[in-house]
């Protein structure tokens, strides 16, 4: 039985290295679409401690991670010991992309009007 | 007690701390705008956050510590526990909790079981791409700071990851491999981006610590060190000598982009000299094992 696909949203604390609007527009669109997701506050921060709860999102099947650059989601969890699988990773860059192209990656559809 | 979703996988041994917005079965959901604002209020206090729906997956939580926020249609006892004991659950009601009581709720909990508080420390520090790494050892060699270290399997390792100096990515200037990212870091390649054969050839990627320093890096320390040392018995000029090392460094800075408060922690002279024989002694061990 293959394993349903997850989403993993990073919300890079501590830098500016990611685009406030972005990372909050993806997590507004993320929240109000009424799928499951994990979201973590830091994934640099999970990877230098060797948080355990990085085992779990690594594993379990297929997942979009939204973060940054493919490259260095990829080692920061080697460097955690809890390498990604080869196969069913997406990441998502919000450091390059727009929050409406994430969003429709991973919501399939146009975004939706701010609500609040 | 309501159905948490895959928490009957074998346990992993998992200390985790982690909290579940649970809208699934037994819960009513949230109103679009109060699962942002409670997200986003949870993120901020540094939890990991899963929200839970009907119909679509989230991960796994095989062990640890969790915590469960809803508004329960029936009763759900204060405590339990999960994954045949693996997994310790805290269930609160969020009926009428804004999201910044709800989160605070959350803090209550982690206070209580005394687990450390997140934060408090820009993680900043070298990842490694061992796809690009040669075990070359030259980052072991440059790092004053003891980041670096062997595996036991004579591979070069970041195993101090909280002792590397805050926006300092002067580690990553001296790989011939590009191989060490900052994830954090401003620019491309080091912050992650991919590594083109530019990156690899251009000046700035491979700076040449010979050329600014004329040799290697703690021999020049060395020969400043010995040469302030003789000016000083002669000429006591100690302002001169500072001047010099503090222009030298001004230059190496400027290069590598390194912030002056990792200049002013910098080790003395003779703790560099100690460190670099250290250095020098684990890179030749794990070099002559290659
Ligand atoms: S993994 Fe990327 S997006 Fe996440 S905290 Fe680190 S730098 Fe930020
Ligand atoms: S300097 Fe680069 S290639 Fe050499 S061991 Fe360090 S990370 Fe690997």
């Amino acid at each position: 039985m293959s394993l349903p696909l997850r989403v993993l949203y990073c919300h890079c604390a501590y830098a500016n290295v990611v685009p406030k609007a972005v990372k909050e527009d993806v997590l507004r669109q993320l929240t109000e679409s009424g799928v499951a997701f994990d979201a973590v506050p830091d994934l640099c921060e999970l990877s230098a401690k060797k948080d355990p709860c990085l085992a779990e999102l690594a594993g379990g099947g297929p997942v979009k991670i939204v973060a940054c650059y493919p490259r260095a989601v990829k080692w920061l969890f080697s460097a955690a010991g809890t390498p990604l699988p080869t196969d069913g990773i997406e990441v998502l860059n919000m450091r390059t992309e727009t929050a409406d192209a994430i969003a429709q990656n991973l919501l399939g559809r146009a975004a939706p009007e701010v609500t609040s | 007690m309501i159905p948490l979703p895959n928490a009957t996988r074998p346990t992993t041994g998992s200390g985790a701390f982690r909290v579940v917005v649970f809208e699934g079965t037994g819960s009513r959901p949230l109103e679009p705008t109060t699962r942002r604002e409670l997200v986003t209020a949870l993120l901020q206090k540094g939890h990991a956050v899963t929200v839970v729906r009907s119909g679509s997956a989230a991960s796994a939580i095989t062990g640890g510590t969790l915590v469960v926020l809803g508004r329960f249609t029936d009763a759900q006892p204060e405590r339990a526990e999960g994954n045949g004991g693996a997994v310790a659950i805290h269930f609160r009601d969020i009926e009428s909790a804004p999201a910044a009581r709800a989160a605070e709720m959350v803090d209550e909990i982690r206070n209580e079981l005394q687990l450390p508080k997140p934060g408090g420390w820009k993680p900043w520090f070298p990842v490694i791409d061992y796809d690009r790494c040669t075990n070359c050892m030259q980052c072991l060699s440059f790092c004053l700071f003891d980041v670096y270290g062997v595996s036991a399997d004579k591979k070069i390792q970041v195993q101090n990851q909280n002792k590397c100096k805050t926006d300092c990515p002067a580690c990553s200037r001296v790989c011939p491999e590009v191989a060490i990212l900052f994830p954090k870091y401003r620019h491309g390649p080091i912050n992650g981006d991919v590594v083109s054969s530019d990156d690899v050839r251009r000046e700035v990627m491979k700076v040449d610590i010979s050329a600014l320093l004329g040799g290697d890096i703690y021999q020049a320390l060395r020969d400043r060190s010995a040469k302030s040392k003789s000016r000083f018995a002669k000429e006591r000029d100690e302002d001169r000598a500072l001047e010099e090392r503090q222009k030298c460094l001004v230059k190496l800075g400027e290069k590598l982009d390194i912030p002056a408060e990792v200049f002013a922690s910098l080790p003395s002279i003779d703790e560099i000299r100690a460190k670099a024989d250290a250095a020098a002694a684990r890179a030749a061990a794990a070099l002559s094992g290659n």
